[in-house]
């Protein structure tokens, strides 16, 4: 069993899975904000790399992309930011939210490798259905990394084939769309999620749209985990300044913390 | 060589496939099943080709380059005519292919994207004659750049959403396009307007578009030495060459855009300058950076416009079936200026880099070799651009 499904079981019924993104709004502000997320109780941290074209991303995470960019953040930058977070403290698993097409420019096998001896424990790919991920799988299983699935209320037939596959936790998508804040639930949403359960080996964890503490809490009481990104997102992105200076990030790091605390208050 | 690709998991060698988030992955299995079942069906088809026929203006004709090819001194030039069909191009066939496509399986919306305007017009068009709700995706910047074809569309009864995120331009207003489909796949259909994109796209518009060369193969008569088409995405390119490419005795070439020079930033040369990787959804040349980022593609034709290619070109490029040669704005807009002088036809800036590969290849062949060239759109869009091309570089005799 993989560090990524060992924390998102030792987590039980409060599996919290935060996203923020690799360089937003720098790469030091990154490794403090790392540190702030598991402190504040997350038990897996999703990292995204930026990318100029998020297509599953609404216009939170693309403004994050854009502006971790503008900071000269790449993939190969992302593994030193893993190394940095490491040495500063992170201890729980780091998944790489990752497009397709930066990886393979990196290379496939180099960029597992690299993930792994930087520190990471995973990959998600929200661009690479699982007809595709032949070889991204493979060269997961030699680096003992896991390549978590996403699977959405439209999958399905598809829900078997992915559920059954899974590694690490199962990514459900809450609601169609790109991720977002939002306050509705796709409808149907319980039979969808009891049928991938029903398939799955790993933890469920329930993401895209979920931005309020009584959102996590009803998430969490009917046993899956909660992921956050876009709410988090924003309030890095609102403190963007002070976070880049020394003298003012503390305070922004401690709102940052508080903020994603009352997230998990339940 | 038989043409069997797409495969089963859409690719064409190793190009293609489906690189889609997971949300529309059951939306892109059930266009799948529709359009196979729909071009299985006779009917289907034939109702196809009868709306291209009475209401798209087909067939076009084939226009022998008489004073061209004088001109040249080398091939018999010959122009397939997409240009005088209905909305200025090739780009109606795809949007009425697509939008009967999505009455066939019951959907009542359409998304589409659009650069300069001319698929989001064919789309709003096809849209208004089927009755179906529009939306269409253009990147902020070409709104503005495009306000005419901005009003046409909406004068069409569609609605014009601005791509505002990243460079606002074809490649965001895509972005988006998906983005939207994404969350209303239930009702909605994304309506493509190239051979680019996630399977079955490529496949799907190639089917749509395939009646330019079918038309022109039997136009011709005897076998052209040559065929050219330009390539932004591809598709016109993909309609011309898909009835000669199994006849290895014609020579098929693409024109690509090399904007203001190969050996600079600003050319939109995808196959030329790209790399393998992912845009859109499929697995293609494209241009990009070291650290797998796409990047901003320069052409003075926004249908060339692009930083990817549909991956049957990419395909037909690694094989050598297609020769790909890039063309730059000034050989653009000299091609164009010579076909207006010498047979009356005002070209699309797109379809003046074929016509410009082509008189490159037309010299070194004789008049008795016949030279094919997708004449894809016309150039009344472009009038403004090549105006403002010509005033900004000063008025030269040879140019006027």
């Amino acid at each position: 069993m993989n560090s990524v499904e060992q924390a998102a079981r030792a987590a039980e019924d409060q599996l919290f899975i935060p996203y923020m993104m690799a360089g937003d709004p720098s790469f030091d502000a990154s490794v403090e904000i790392a540190l702030q997320l598991e402190a504040a109780g997350a038990h897996i941290l999703e990292l995204g790399v930026p990318y100029t074209d998020p297509l599953a991303d609404g216009p939170v995470i693309q403004e994050a992309s854009h502006r971790a960019l503008d900071e000269g953040m790449t993939l190969t930058q992302t593994f030193s930011l893993v190394v940095a977070m490491r040495e500063r403290g992170v201890t729980i698993p780091i998944v790489l939210f990752c497009y397709v097409n930066p990886l393979l420019r990196f290379g496939i096998d180099a960029g597992a490798e690299a993930a792994a001896r930087a520190g990471a424990d995973g990959w998600l790919i929200p661009d690479l259905p699982f007809e595709e991920n032949e070889d991204v799988r493979a060269s997961c299983r030699r680096n003992d990394l896991a390549l978590v699935s996403l699977v959405a209320p439209t999958s399905e037939k598809r829900i078997q084939s992915i559920a059954s596959q899974a590694e690490g936790f199962l990514y459900c998508v809450s609601s169609l769309g790109v991720t977002g804040v939002r306050n509705a639930f796709a409808e149907g949403i319980d039979s969808f999620l009891q049928e991938a359960r029903a398939y799955s080996q790993v933890p469920l964890a329930i993401g895209f749209g979920v931005s309020s503490s009584q959102q996590v809490e009803a998430i969490q009481a009917r046993g899956y985990g909660a992921i956050v990104g876009s709410a988090i997102v924003r309030e890095i992105g609102k403190r963007k300044e002070a976070l880049r200076h020394e003298h003012s990030r503390p305070q922004a790091l401690e709102d940052i913390k508080s903020f994603v605390e009352t997230l998990v208050s339940s | 060589m038989t043409v069997s690709y797409p495969d089963a998991r859409g690719r064409y060698g190793k190009f293609g496939g489906k690189y889609v988030p997971e949300t529309v992955m059951a939306a892109l299995e059930e266009l799948e099943a529709g359009f196979q079942e729909a071009i299985a069906d006779p009917a289907f088809m034939t109702s196809f080709r009868d709306v291209l026929r009475d209401y798209a203006g087909r067939q076009t004709p084939l226009t022998y380059a008489e004073r061209l090819s004088q001109h040249t001194g080398g091939a018999s030039i010959y122009l397939k005519r997409e240009d005088l069909l209905h909305t200025g191009a090739h780009k109606i066939n795809n949007a009425i292919g697509q939008a009967l496509l999505a009455v066939r399986m019951g959907k009542k919306k359409i998304v589409a994207e659009t650069g300069a305007g001319q698929h989001g017009v064919a789309a709003a068009t096809a849209a208004a004659k089927y009755g179906l709700e529009c939306k269409i995706f253009m990147g902020a910047k070409d709104m503005e750049r495009q306000r005419l074809n901005v009003f046409r569309m909406e004068l069409l009864g569609a609605e014009v959403i601005p791509a505002e995120s990243g460079s606002q331009t074809l490649k965001d207003a895509t972005n988006e396009a998906i983005r939207y489909w994404v969350a209303n796949v239930e009702d909605t259909v994304y309506l493509i307007g190239s051979v680019v994109g996630p399977h079955p796209y490529p496949q799907m518009v190639r089917e749509f578009q395939r009646v330019i060369g079918e038309e022109a193969k039997a136009q011709i008569e005897e076998s052209p030495a040559a065929v050219v088409a330009c390539v932004g995405g591809g598709s016109n390119a993909i309609g011309m060459f898909s009835a000669f490419l199994e006849d290895e005795n014609v020579s098929l070439y693409g024109a690509e855009a090399a904007g203001r020079g190969l050996d600079t930033e600003e050319h939109a040369a995808s196959l030329t300058k790209g790399i393998p990787g992912v845009i859109h959804g499929a697995f293609t040349s494209l241009l990009q950076d070291e650290a797998g980022q796409i990047t901003e593609p320069y052409s003075i034709s926004a249908g060339l416009d692009y930083p990817g290619i549909g991956p049957e070109h990419a395909h037909l490029s690694e094989t050598k079936r297609v020769t790909y040669e890039a063309i730059s704005d000034e050989e653009a807009l000299q091609a164009l200026s010579l076909l207006t002088k010498t047979e009356g036809i005002l070209p699309a800036l797109e379809s003046a880099h074929a016509l410009a590969l082509a008189l490159r290849k037309a010299k070194w062949m004789s008049p008795a070799d016949k030279l094919l060239v997708c004449l894809s759109g016309r150039g009344d869009k472009d009038v403004e651009t090549i105006r403002h091309e010509w005033d900004g570089e000063g008025n030269d005799d040879e140019q006027r």
